[in-house]
């Protein structure tokens, strides 16, 4: 069954992972801009970054058949250095008329500092001036909670950023009804150990009627299984659900949300 | 607005299907438990947290995964002034 992997960071991941995601019926990579697992020097490093999700990465993929999409933004662990960060956002317009460019993201909190949450609120405004959708991170651990609630309070102020070009990842079952309550889409993420398992998933899918959510592996350098998401289409066949609606949960409600953008065509 | 036209999966056996992967992680905790004790490593603040949040399994209402999570939550409000690490521990502090 084809599917979406809406949030893979493939600059970490090799080419047997993309063949493994082909064969299991990816059709479809957003990646996201991330922290590289170190801090960047300078905004010279985020620039080649830029164009390496914009340029060189959907070529590789296209090896495999898979079309390939980003966001672009600078990761909240490391907009402590407020410096760095103001000049990694003046990067962002000019990548943003770009075909594969499908907004702003994944922007966020990690440790709920004053300084992420004015960088965040920064790429915000980044988003509202050049009307871009937006993906938004939430904190791991014990800081997702509070992190959740500061960006959704956050996001009040922002009138022109309507929830529903909002998506909110990596939720869990403390987060997610605060969310999806607020009018925004809900992001679940797959992981082995932290965050969610396939049935955790599936009991929140379910809780919520599958309405405004997606899944995705958010595979990186670290702990991740880029076939967490197939995985997961299977756990769902196996507690009961229609194809149709493992299909929505894995294709149309991805597709739904990226298409407001204009450029998500397939 | 994305409005799927809802269908409940069919009813199967949950409990077949994931009584043994639950028994599994269960006695996996239970061990975890032993071994910090026999380590006396129980007083960190992670087991105690663990212990906590085991006393919430027993509630009535199926909100147990939520619960749980809350009571790992750091539950303040406002902003910290700075970010003084990038990882985060698993339970809150205080």
């Amino acid at each position: 069954m084809p599917y979406i992997e809406p949030h893979g960071h493939m600059v970490s991941r090799t080419t047997d992972d993309y063949e493994r995601m082909a064969l299991a019926g990816c059709q479809v990579i957003c990646e996201p801009a991330f922290w590289a697992g170190f801090d960047r020097a300078s905004a010279h490093g985020f620039y080649d970054y830029f164009r390496q999700i914009t340029e060189y990465e959907p070529k590789r993929a296209a090896r495999f058949g898979i079309q390939h999409f980003c966001w672009l933004c600078i990761n909240p662990k490391e907009a402590e250095d407020t410096k760095l960060a103001d000049e990694v956002i003046a990067l962002i317009p000019q990548f943003l008329h770009l075909p594969n460019v499908l907004g702003i993201g994944e922007i966020g909190l990690n440790k709920n500092s004053r300084n992420e949450l004015r960088i965040f609120e920064q790429h915000v405004q980044l988003a509202q001036d050049h009307n871009q959708l937006v993906l938004i991170h939430t904190p791991h651990l014990e800081d997702k909670l509070k992190g959740t609630k500061l960006i959704v309070q956050a996001l009040k102020n922002f009138p022109k950023i309507t929830p529903d070009r909002v998506i909110i990842d990596h939720v869990e079952e403390h987060t997610i009804d605060h969310v999806l309550d607020q009018g925004f889409w809900a992001g679940i993420t797959l992981y082995p150990e932290s965050k969610c398992t396939p049935h955790r998933a599936i009991d929140m899918l379910e809780h919520r009627r599958a309405e405004r959510i997606w899944m995705n592996s958010a595979c990186d350098w670290g702990v991740s299984d880029p076939l967490a998401v197939p995985k997961t289409m299977q756990a769902m066949r196996q507690r009961g659900w229609s194809p149709e609606m493992i299909q929505q949960v894995a294709w149309e409600n991805p597709r739904t949300f990226m298409a407001q953008g204009g450029k998500f065509s397939l | 607005m994305n409005s799927p036209s809802w269908t409940p999966p069919n009813t199967v056996n949950l409990v077949d299907l994931g009584f043994m992967d639950s028994r599994s992680k269960l006695i996996d905790l239970a061990a975890f438990l032993d071994r910090v004790q026999k380590a006396g490593q129980e007083g960190d603040f992670r087991v105690q947290a663990l212990k906590n949040a085991i006393k919430l399994l027993s509630q009535d209402q199926p909100t147990r995964a939520k619960e749980v999570l809350l009571s790992f939550s750091d539950p303040s409000s406002e902003p910290i002034e700075k970010a003084t690490m990038q990882g985060a521990i698993g339970a809150f502090k205080g």
